[in-house]
């Protein structure tokens, strides 16, 4: 017994010393040719929190072709220093290379958290890292917190289809690694006389070692809906009564220069196509402005709206579960309300009132 | 060509019921069913398949009951099964998960024949996390290529294929060698409804199962529990957002109120030109 007990003190100790030669927390930052993705700089507000809490620094970790003048900006958004690692090689977004940088850096600075987007590449090149190193990561994280005692990332996290928040923990391993959903955190306001350092690493990575290739990148923005991308979305459910009471959607969209989205059965109806419906079947959004009309609020519907930064919700029906995640409620008639606020947006908008 | 397509049993995410007390999930009040997107992994895999010719294995880790997926991936055309059921892999986290898989995979590929290619689907709609695959690749030191959209072509002779992979606002043209490990977007195909041949075939079908003590030189530290490095620390009902205001009075004025909100952040408002 006495033995068992000293063993498994022993073995604390060890992962605490192990543990504690990780510090610092850091920012994969995504970079689009000279721009740095909105959910990098988010998270760069989010891990300027963490770091302060836990007392240490908060780094960009940046690799790219032609990047590193993107360091003032990370600065600005709070980093007080940018790993940077810049060759040709990592031009286009390959999970190879940039594992190889990654995986170098990470070996060789120990951070004890790592943030990433939960982007196409983020969830990509997170998932690669995680397993290379052995570590826990976190998905789709929405919440962040941290456990200053213990140097303990709580990342919470929607769970079985958002009916739960979970709180997941790494106890024993490091770094501490979590993907973030865009719009999710928020970004500091950029302040363009903060100072920072620079560390340029080189990893060797050669083309021949790499077994993918990028043949060609096809953009089709326009195409889509592209709600992912809306500061504000207007949406609408089967309250609407017919495709033509939907179009009153399209025209307060319209005006505010809005995204137009759908429930399921909206779309299940034919009023509006696919790539609109917002949900667990169709896309999960995060407007900063999210108005539902005529919407009741299934909870299919609520996992893929609930982030959004303010809900609005206009129904009939008093007791419609939209009410109970809507920052803002209106009980009544869509074809009377949102026609007049339509109006009313036109004039302060345009300043004149376009009867049709 | 071997393709091997790695699916999960899942709880019906869309049915279920919670526990209103301890908000964990009541397993009573679902229905287990094929993880979606991995459906269509095997009904893409069948379609190469018809393409290029091969083989299409199908790997699970689960319960006993698991059985019921390996007999509708058998359904929807694919070959053979494999199971790895075990108290041993319980309570894994997608590192312990991908650890696991990547034995069983190694194990079929020295037993059986190479493979080629593995198919996952993009994510599972219990777990949400979409890491489980391209750890597999990792594990299997082979590229991982997410969110696969089409495959456009395989050259088997040169062991090569050429896919689409969604990216935000598009998709990009992608090579890479073979063996590689591709995750599907559901938007990749439409599941085809299972031939007579098939059912009649699944109905019996029996997929080797393996347990932990079958999968030689496995580090047992690195499964389950023991090998997951994430914890559930708590759970909580999701939070709401703040407010939760309702406007009042006449509808005029309720316009109003609105409109003051919604400009709040002009920013925010695309203007037409």
């Amino acid at each position: 017994m006495e033995e068992k007990k000293r063993q498994r003190e022993l073995e604390k100790q060890r992962i605490q010393e192990l543990l504690a030669q990780y510090r610092g927390v850091w920012v994969f930052i995504e970079a689009k040719g000279s721009k740095v993705e909105p959910v990098s700089l988010e998270l760069l507000g989010a891990g300027r929190t963490l770091a302060d809490k836990l007392g240490v620094e908060l780094a960009g970790i940046l690799i790219g072709d032609q990047v590193e003048g993107l360091a003032p900006t990370l600065f600005a958004y709070g980093a007080d220093l940018v790993y940077v690692v810049d060759a040709p090689i990592y031009h286009h977004y390959r999970t190879e290379p940039f594992m190889k940088a990654f995986l170098h850096v990470a070996e060789k600075y120990k951070p004890e958290i790592v943030l990433f987007g939960a982007t196409t590449n983020g969830k990509d090149l997170a998932s690669a890292v995680a397993t290379d190193l052995k570590t826990g990561l976190t998905a789709d994280t929405t919440i962040l917190d941290i456990n200053v005692e213990e140097r303990l990332l709580e990342a919470s996290r929607p769970a079985f289809g958002g009916n739960i928040m979970a709180t997941i923990l790494c106890k024993t391993n490091r770094p501490q690694m979590a993907t973030v959903r865009p719009k999710v955190m928020k970004a500091l306001e950029p302040d363009y006389s903060r100072q920072g350092r620079i560390i340029r690493e080189e990893v060797d990575v050669k083309e021949e070692e790499i077994h993918t290739k990028i043949i060609d990148i096809i953009l089709e923005s326009n195409k889509k809906a592209n709600l992912e991308e809306a500061d504000i979305i207007v949406a609408g459910g089967k309250g609407l009564g017919d495709e033509k009471g939907f179009q009153l959607v399209h025209q307060l969209a319209e005006v505010l220069g809005a995204g137009v989205g759908a429930t399921r059965d909206v779309v299940e109806a034919g009023w509006i196509s696919h790539p609109h419906q917002i949900g667990q079947t169709g896309i999960t959004v995060t407007p900063k402005i999210y108005i539902a009309i005529g919407i009741s609020g299934a909870v299919q519907h609520i996992v893929g709206m609930q982030n959004s930064g303010m809900i609005i919700a206009i129904n009939k029906d008093p007791n419609a579960p939209i009410f109970d995640v809507a920052t803002y409620g209106i009980v009544g008639d869509a074809f009377e309300i949102v026609p007049k606020l339509i109006e009313e947006l036109k004039t302060r908008l345009y300043g004149v009132v376009q009867h049709a | 060509m071997h393709i091997l397509v790695c699916v999960k049993q899942v709880p019906d995410t869309k049915n279920a019921k919670l526990d209103p007390v301890t908000h964990t999930l009541d397993r009573r009040s679902t229905t287990a069913i094929t993880n979606p997107d991995d459906t269509h992994a095997v009904e893409e895999a069948v379609r190469l398949k018809k393409r290029y010719g091969g083989t299409v294995s199908v790997l699970t880790m689960g319960p006993p009951q698991a059985v019921a997926t390996m007999r509708h991936c058998v359904q929807l055309g694919a070959d053979r099964g494999f199971m790895i059921s075990d108290r041993a892999f319980a309570g894994a986290d997608t590192l312990a998960t991908s650890y696991a898989l990547s034995q069983a995979i190694e194990k079929i590929a020295r037993e059986y024949e190479p493979i080629d290619l593995v198919i996952t689907g993009k994510m599972t709609i219990d777990g949400d996390t979409g890491q489980v695959g391209p750890g597999i690749a990792r594990r299997l030191d082979i590229p991982p290529l997410t969110g696969i959209l089409k495959v456009e072509e395989i050259d088997v002779e040169k062991k090569k294929i050429r896919v689409h992979r969604k990216i935000e606002g598009g998709y990009e043209i992608l090579e890479s060698t073979l063996p590689a490990l591709i995750t599907v977007d559901k938007s990749i195909n439409k599941v085809s409804r299972a031939s007579l041949p098939n059912m009649i075939r699944a109905a019996r079908y029996q997929p080797v199962i393996w347990s932990v003590n079958d999968l030689e030189g496995i580090d047992r530290n690195q499964l389950g529990l023991k090998g997951s490095p994430t914890v559930v620390g708590r759970i909580f009902p999701p939070p709401k957002p703040t407010g939760g205001k309702k406007l009042e009075g006449p509808v005029e004025n309720q316009v109003k109120e609105l409109t003051e909100i919604l400009l709040q952040r002009p920013e925010w408002i695309k203007k037409r030109a």
